[in-house]
């Protein structure tokens, strides 16, 4: 097994503090560096133009409420930290910049000068944490709605709505509603409604009902003629408060969650977050556990883009190429309810291995279906690529050239349509993945139609790893045998060792004893670039932890590619885009 | 059965009624027509849907009856008992009016439809048969505008925008293709159209007007990848958005009516109408009919939506000028070898 890029980074002296001993400080970062807030704008952007390393792009942008931890990284009895992830994606670096916050509502100055698409997550971190950012162009709640009193992600906010007092709806709190249904914000608070020369521009809620908007996400544009003078995309309908409910699951019963992040993906949710467990728990993974794991997530990546494929053509009219495509999900999922049990959410792998090994017999099915799936990719290409049609309505909609991508964190095959071949799975392979041979197709146009066809023939490629996998498949055990981490242990162990059976008592019955440390890995999902941060304090369950989704950075870039079209092309950029409403709002 | 069609036939009718005795027949005609019509309306959904379903790979509804053949009484039943929500916004008389527009337009046509060469299957042989189509066809776009300006809803209203700015595209092609097929058989009536194509079908002498006429055709029913005014994906469900129960119902009907209609009309002026060996005619004229709508049900199953800004270019750059040089060719060669033609047609 092996991590890349790890340099560890010693945040405690090992062995400082009873409490820490064997604290595994940050891990899964190429480097860190501790800002005071006055200079974060400044150190961003030398970070940003430094001209011997730049860091391209902004990763991701978090906090840790820091209240309640029991042992701050820092001396500093500070409330919060903020955590800025750089990466530069050609180089394989991570750069975390910690800055400490003092104060219940501390200021900080925003990075949205430098990169732009540090707007939604200051927004996010502002809603979760009520940290402002000063000079920001519109900082309002983006997941909660605007009456929500508190912020969600702080420790003193209530976890479950056990913990909370009684709703009381008030006159007041009607307004000009006689009931209490929740009415969302007006779409005009977020625009303007004159147009250029000064004409009255129609307003339309696209959403959050809508039949085209694949789940509960509303879009507010203001319409003149059919023409998008402006779109804004209106989230966190789908919000559930996935990184708040890490905080009170234990490690291990945290993994059937991450299922439901990004609901189409399967395993490949669990696959960041049980490699960021590993890697702060030091263990390994039994070869033959690897490759399960990435047979499933190819699988899965499969499926997800047959699901979007059909949905894309659902979108711009074609009604039936959901139903071919959903002809052969159901068959990978008949595979993959028999390898792990479930369907779409398997939670199947664990923190050291799978849950269990494959079934007897698990390569029949699986050559059946590698033997008809190219026929079927080229029937969904006769069906819809080449349709006239099709090519009119996607070529040349929803333009984003390269530079802009990295500039607003796009990944994955929405990236790779822009003329990079860049994909994890190549460049940093995790996992294993670099004893498979197999291509990442790309595309120049950075349309629709580019982000089609990129993803149409990754689906061909992932055959072709799953194809290795029945080849290479090794023997062997499927779980670590490192009993303070990885459970069950053997039957033999169990009865002879007690030091086994203790660990299991533990870990089942009070949680994984993971050392304290904090945790980052990124994999390449099949609707991007996924990054799970594990902050353990030494506790049973993550102190916090922190999902950086693909669809979130995507979804940002919304209005940029849709201004000054048509609002038939909207659906064309939704369909073609590739998101879940869960993945965006967790 | 077929000794009486074949009797009816072969004796083109001589008598004349009295005036109270043609109207009599005419309104069991049309009684008989509509019972009819309405039947196949209620089928060719159900057949829709089944059809689809084939294509994709589903079953499609068996339930209701043996292999599902009461599965239009269900529906039909179900739409009529459904409560009935009227917006409080709408402006109520164009509301109401505006689902009736449809049905009764695309159901008038019929009247002009000959099934077979005897009186006894049309109802008027009205000498501006084609005319007459083009006219109520023209009405019946006036129903989709109003129910997207008088429902008052955002998404009814570009609906609403999207019928205008298609039947401006359409309508001028589809006259013009008809145009040349009048030239060719030197009348408006559509019997004699028929007549007409006893030794040659106008596919043969017509095809870039067919070609013209069939695109418009689609369009002109709303389906894809026509279905603008009611893409589903965009504006929810275009200008029925806020009809339901029987006015929805009505849209429904409207819709599939016009497929029949515009099916037959096809058959008549370009496939040769009831003309085919061995089957009586009316039978003729149902097969080619059956076979449009399974055509128009197939174009759904396999295209996506054009855009609004394509259709128009579609409309104006491609199907209009198209329609126009067919026009003035045909009319050409009609002049320089009358015979040839005229030959040809009758």
């Amino acid at each position: 097994m092996k991590f890349s890029p790890t340099v560890e980074c010693p945040i405690w002296e090992s062995g400082a503090d009873d409490l820490l001993k064997g604290a595994r400080g940050v891990l899964g970062v190429s480097g860190m560096q501790h800002v005071e807030p006055a200079n974060i704008a400044k150190v961003l952007r030398e970070h940003r133009t430094n001209p011997a390393r730049p860091f391209p792009v902004l990763y991701d942008l978090t906090a840790v409420d820091e209240s309640q931890r029991r042992k701050r990284p820092d001396s500093d009895d500070h409330r919060f930290t903020l955590q800025y992830l750089l990466w530069a994606p050609e180089r394989s670096e991570t750069l975390l910049l910690k800055v400490p916050l003092k104060g219940d509502a501390p200021h900080v100055a925003t990075a949205t000068a430098v990169y732009m698409n540090a707007n939604w997550y200051e927004r996010e971190v502002f809603d979760m944490f009520g940290i402002r950012f000063d000079g920001h162009p519109n900082l309002r709640r983006i997941l909660m709605p605007d009456w929500w009193k508190g912020h969600a992600l702080r420790k003193d906010h209530p976890n479950r709505a056990t913990e909370m007092p009684p709703l009381v709806i008030t006159e007041s709190d009607l307004g000009e509603y006689d009931n209490y249904d929740y009415v969302p914000t007006p779409g005009d608070s977020y625009m303007r409604t004159r147009g250029k020369n000064g004409g009255e521009l129609l307003i339309l809620n696209l959403g959050p009902n809508h039949p085209g908007t694949h789940g509960v996400l509303r879009v507010i544009l203001t319409l003149n003629g059919e023409y998008m003078e402006d779109v804004c995309p209106d989230i966190g309908y789908h919000h559930r408060g996935a990184e708040k409910m890490a905080e009170r699951q234990t490690f291990h019963t945290y993994i059937p969650y991450t299922d439901r992040v990004d609901y189409l993906a399967g395993t490949y949710n669990e696959l960041p977050y049980v490699m960021a467990c590993e890697q702060l728990a030091g263990i390994g993974v039994p070869p033959r556990a690897v490759m399960i794991r990435v047979m499933l997530g190819e699988i899965y990546r499969i499926c997800n883009h047959l699901v979007w494929f059909g949905t894309l053509g659902h979108d711009v009219g074609a009604m039936t190429p959901v139903f071919y495509t959903f002809r052969e999900r159901e068959s990978l999922f008949k595979i993959v309810e028999m390898i792990t049990g479930g369907r779409m959410h398997p939670n199947y792998l664990r923190i050291g291995g799978c849950s269990m090994d494959l079934p007897p017999g698990w390569q029949e099915p699986l050559k059946v279906f590698l033997k008809h799936f190219d026929k079927h990719l080229l029937e969904y290409k006769n069906l819809l690529l080449d349709n006239p049609i099709f090519k009119s309505r996607t070529k040349g909609v929803g333009k984003m050239p390269l530079s802009e991508c990295w500039e607003w964190g796009v990944t994955g095959p929405n990236l790779r349509a822009s003329g990079t071949d860049f994909d994890l799975r190549k460049r940093a392979p995790y996992c294993g993945y670099e004893q498979f041979d197999f291509e990442i197709p790309m595309a120049s146009e950075g349309d629709c139609y580019a982000r089609a066809v990129v993803r149409h023939a990754e689906m061909h490629e992932s055959a072709k790893i799953i194809e290795q996998c029945l080849r290479l498949m090794p023997d062997g055990e499927v779980m670590s045998r490192d009993n303070r981490f990885a459970f069950p242990p053997r039957k033999s162990e169990t009865m002879m060792d007690i030091e086994a059976l203790i660990n299991h008592f533990l870990a089942v019955g009070w949680g994984l004893n993971m050392p304290a440390g904090e945790s980052f890995v990124m994999t390449e999902q099949p609707k991007g670039n996924s990054g799970y941060y594990v902050i353990s304090d030494g506790r049973t369950s993550p102190y916090r932890l922190r999902i950086r989704t693909p669809s979130f950075a995507v979804m940002q870039t919304l209005p940029e590619l849709c201004r000054g079209h048509l609002l038939s092309d909207l659906l064309a950029v939704i369909g073609a885009m590739d998101f879940v409403l869960a993945d965006i709002d967790r | 059965m077929s000794e009486m069609i074949a009797l009816a036939a072969s004796a083109p009718p001589a008598v004349v009624y009295p005036l109270y005795l043609q109207a009599i027949i005419a309104i069991v005609k049309g009684a008989v027509l509509l019972f009819v019509l309405l039947t196949l309306a209620a089928y060719a959904v159900f057949a829709e849907r089944r059809i689809l379903a084939f294509m994709q790979g589903r079953v499609g509804p068996n339930r209701a009856g043996p292999f599902g053949f009461l599965q239009p009484l269900a529906d039909v039943f179900k739409l009529l008992t459904k409560e009935e929500a009227n917006p409080p916004f709408a402006d109520k008389w164009l509301y109401y009016a505006a689902p009736a527009i449809i049905t009764i337009t695309s159901m008038l046509t019929f009247a002009v439809i000959p099934f077979g060469p005897s009186d006894w299957f049309i109802i008027t042989d009205l000498n501006v048969g084609l005319l007459f189509f083009l006219a109520l066809s023209s009405l019946g776009v006036y129903s989709i505008v109003l129910a997207g300006w008088s429902s008052n809803s955002k998404y009814a209203a570009l609906g609403g925008l999207r019928a205008t700015a298609q039947m401006i595209s359409y309508e001028l092609p589809m006259s013009l293709a008809l145009v040349g097929v009048v030239l060719a058989a030197g009348t408006f009536s559509l019997r004699e159209i028929v007549c007409a194509q006893s030794g040659l079908w106008f596919i043969v002498i017509q095809p870039v007007g067919f070609a013209v006429f069939l695109i418009a055709a689609v369009a002109e029913s709303r389906r894809t990848p026509f279905d603008l005014p009611e893409a589903e994906n965009e504006i929810v469900a275009g200008f029925h958005t806020e009809y339901s129960s029987m006015k929805f119902a009505l849209f429904f009907l409207g819709e599939y009516v016009s497929i029949m209609l515009l099916s037959c009309i096809i058959a008549v002026v370009y496939l040769g109408g009831w003309h085919g060996p061995w089957l009586p005619p009316p039978l003729w004229m149902l097969i080619k009919v059956g076979a449009l709508v399974f055509f128009f049900i197939w174009i759904r199953a396999t295209f996506p939506r054009l855009r609004y800004d394509h259709l128009m270019e579609l409309g104006w750059k491609w199907l209009l000028p198209l329609a126009i040089a067919n026009v003035v060719i045909t009319a050409a060669l009609l002049l320089a070898f009358p015979k040839l033609v005229q030959g040809a047609g009758k």
